[in-house]
């Protein structure tokens, strides 16, 4: 690995996490312009045409709101909850393929910043350390109303991991590999992993819904019952990172999930519009990002469609519902490949 | 017991088929439905300052002070509006008319200063009722906001209606 | 090398913290950290599948249970269960036993042949699962049987007694 090497990669490096922060800032816009229209309203529209700069406006505002941090808190984990929160969130971006390679001159430019040979693994690891943010943050504020949240966060996160390690299981046994690379560069035309693994898919999407704590399964938050939920006692920026952090996740499910399901970069007759490699590997950038803004939509669409899960209920749906429907998946997987081997 | 009318109406929870207890159909269908309204409804808001929803012919809005049909002002102080007023929100301090100043002041005795506090005021209208010169209306629009209590107290540059010939 | 020894009195730094900590919480964290650096030490020894499972498993679904558990106790110092004298002797025993084990172990120690991985990529996935269920599908099926056994008891204490449920 020369200079040049490390120089370019430093470069894409901060242009995903730019663009991580970026999505995630424009997320918080379309949440709220998304809600407006689902519910037959305008939504933001005073900040600047169509009100665009409401994120900005937004993120000034909680920089200049006075940080409060409770008495009797356990200050230090109080800040570390947070930063872990926003941490984890961001570092997933690293093993996802976001196209192919560019040729610029002589040089190869691999739009992925590592390749790791677990790549699956990585993600899914990077997503169970998340907890630790919600869960520290909850428990250093003192509050019951966070520790409950906190706990709600923990037991949930864990539940549904588990129905989501056994869909990757399955599909892992179609693509036999783990790096998301070539599971991405295997979907190639249309052989794209949901029509595969459909019921895997469903159970993942649920899950995902699940791990980034978003509606129906936001419990930890739940405003009715727990005033904030583990952020209750969070003020100005570190409540901003808690709520931020929670976009980047979407963004980042979103993105695994057009890579390991819906062919990641892979588009439609990609190599027989006659165009050169430079200009296949932008559209597939763009593909890419068509999908992960679909899903970003999907999951906004979910949530102002159906109401939240009782917490009983979430626990059995969990446990008794896809646990049991995924390791079936597994089976009729394995089934049906060993006879049409 | 005997039902007293037939409006009673016993439903039966049947348990659900394996297709409801799926969930999924029923949620596909919220969705379409949240989906229509995504795409097709228009939005029923009405982005105030611009856009106004018209107001009903009864409505009290901000008081104007009136003029008669040569310009001149109505009001002759006579202080029965802030008599009148349930929250003490009207104070005046009369003048005489003096000699030269017909054009400005119907009556021989006017308004030096008249002045509504905006905070007090519960737009009941009763000052218009109780004015015998037609003087004051609340015909005008919704009081605006702002930032300090003084800034409420509403003296005649803000009430008088604005002089016929400009 | 130096990146080992780094990481190595992390680990051991991490540890010592483990227990010295007063809050139960915060030795639970540490445990977290002292992980994680074992998970590093994977890494550099080029054992992916095994870092990351070290990650996932103990750092990402143990502990958080441990601390789950944790952050129900009442913390206080006063709900503190006295200890007693019997308990403090026994616990000297027990620590001056495991000095004399360390001690003597020491003593032992002698300077081993380093091992030298005849293939490094061993730690990788695919050589990984071939070893696992090739040579060693035996003791791998035994302990998924021990695993199993764990799982049919916590179930089994989880269920309610059918006496005492109404």
């Amino acid at each position: 690995m020369g200079t040049t090497d490390i120089i370019v990669k430093l470069i894409l490096i901060v242009v995903i996490f730019l663009i991580s922060l970026v999505v995630a800032m424009y997320s918080t816009y379309a949440e709220r312009k998304i809600a407006a229209f689902f519910q037959d309203r305008l939504g933001p529209s005073r900040a600047g045409p169509f009100g665009i700069l409401q994120p900005v406006a937004d993120g000034t505002k909680m920089f200049l709101k006075e940080e409060i941090i409770p008495a009797n808190s356990s200050k230090f984990l109080f800040i570390v909850g947070p930063s872990l929160a926003i941490m984890t969130a961001c570092i997933g971006s690293a093993v996802i393929p976001w196209g192919q390679t560019l040729k610029i001159g002589t040089y190869v430019l691999d739009l992925q910043v590592t390749d790791i040979n677990v790549g699956i693994l990585y993600i899914f690891g990077v997503v169970s350390l998340g907890v630790y943010g919600v869960m520290i943050g909850g428990w250093a504020s003192n509050n019951k109303y966070s520790l409950l949240g906190a706990i709600r966060a923990a037991s949930q996160n864990i539940s549904y991991e588990i129905a989501m390690g056994l869909s990757i299981i399955a599909l892992l046994m179609t693509t036999g590999t783990l790096s998301l690379k070539e599971i991405a560069a295997q979907q190639h035309g249309w052989h794209w992993n949901v029509v595969y693994q459909p019921l895997g898919f469903l159970i993942f999407i649920i899950c995902a819904f699940a791990e980034t704590n978003r509606s129906p399964f936001d419990l930890p938050e739940c405003e009715t019952e727990l005033v904030g939920g583990y952020h209750t006692e969070y003020s100005s920026m570190k409540l901003g990172f808690y709520l931020f952090a929670e976009y980047i996740n979407m963004f980042i499910s979103s993105a695994v999930m057009a890579t390991i399901y819906f062919g990641g970069y892979n588009f439609p007759f990609m190599h027989s519009l006659g165009l050169s490699s430079n200009w296949v590997t932008i559209l597939g950038v763009i593909a890419l990002f068509a999908k992960i803004f679909f899903f970003i939509f999907f999951f906004m669409w979910v949530r102002w469609t159906i109401p939240r899960f009782r917490y009983d209920q979430l626990m059995d749906l969990g446990w008794k519902t896809l646990i049991p429907l995924a390791i079936a998946n597994i089976v009729i997987t394995g089934i049906v490949m060993t006879l049409f081997k | 017991m005997e039902a007293l009318s037939n409006k009673r109406k016993v439903l039966e929870a049947k348990p659900l088929n394996i297709w409801e207890r799926a969930y999924l159909p029923a949620i596909v269908k919220g969705m379409g439905i949240t989906l229509k309204h995504f795409l097709f409804t228009k939005a029923v808001t009405i982005s105030y300052p611009e856009q106004k929803r018209e107001f009903s012919e009864n409505f009290r809005g901000m008081h104007s002070l009136k003029r008669d049909e040569h310009g001149r002002e109505r009001c002759t102080a006579c202080g029965l509006c802030a008599l009148s007023c349930p929250a003490e929100a009207i104070t005046m301090i009369s003048a005489e008319r003096k000699p030269g100043e017909e054009n400005l002041y119907r009556e021989e005795k006017y308004a030096a200063v008249y002045e509504i506090n905006m905070l007090r005021c519960i737009f009941c209208g009763l000052c218009e009722e109780a004015c015998p010169k037609e003087a004051i209306y609340l015909d005008g629009d919704i009081v605006p906001s702002d930032y300090l209590r003084k800034d409420f107290i509403y003296g005649k540059d803000k009430l008088v209606e604005a002089p016929l010939n400009q | 090398m130096s990146i080992f020894y780094f990481v190595a009195f992390l680990s051991i730094l991490f540890a010592v913290l483990v227990i010295s900590a007063k809050n139960p919480v915060h030795s639970i964290l540490y445990l977290v950290l002292t992980f994680f650096t074992f998970t590093i030490q994977y890494i550099l020894l080029n054992a992916q599948f095994l870092a990351i499972v070290n990650f996932i498993v103990y750092m990402g679904a143990i502990l958080v249970l441990f601390l789950y558990t944790l952050m129900l106790i009442n913390l206080n110092k006063d709900s503190e269960p006295m200890k007693t004298n019997l308990v403090k002797i026994a616990a000297v025993l027990g620590g001056g036993c495991l000095l004399v084990v360390i001690v003597g172990a020491l003593k032992a120690l002698g300077v081993s042949q380093p091992v030298i991985l005849k293939n490094p990529d061993l730690g990788l996935v695919k050589n990984l699962g071939k070893v696992l269920f090739n040579e060693f599908l035996l003791p791998f099926e035994v302990s998924s049987l021990l695993l199993l056994s764990a799982m049919v008891g916590a179930v089994l204490l989880a269920t309610k007694d059918k006496k005492t449920t109404v």
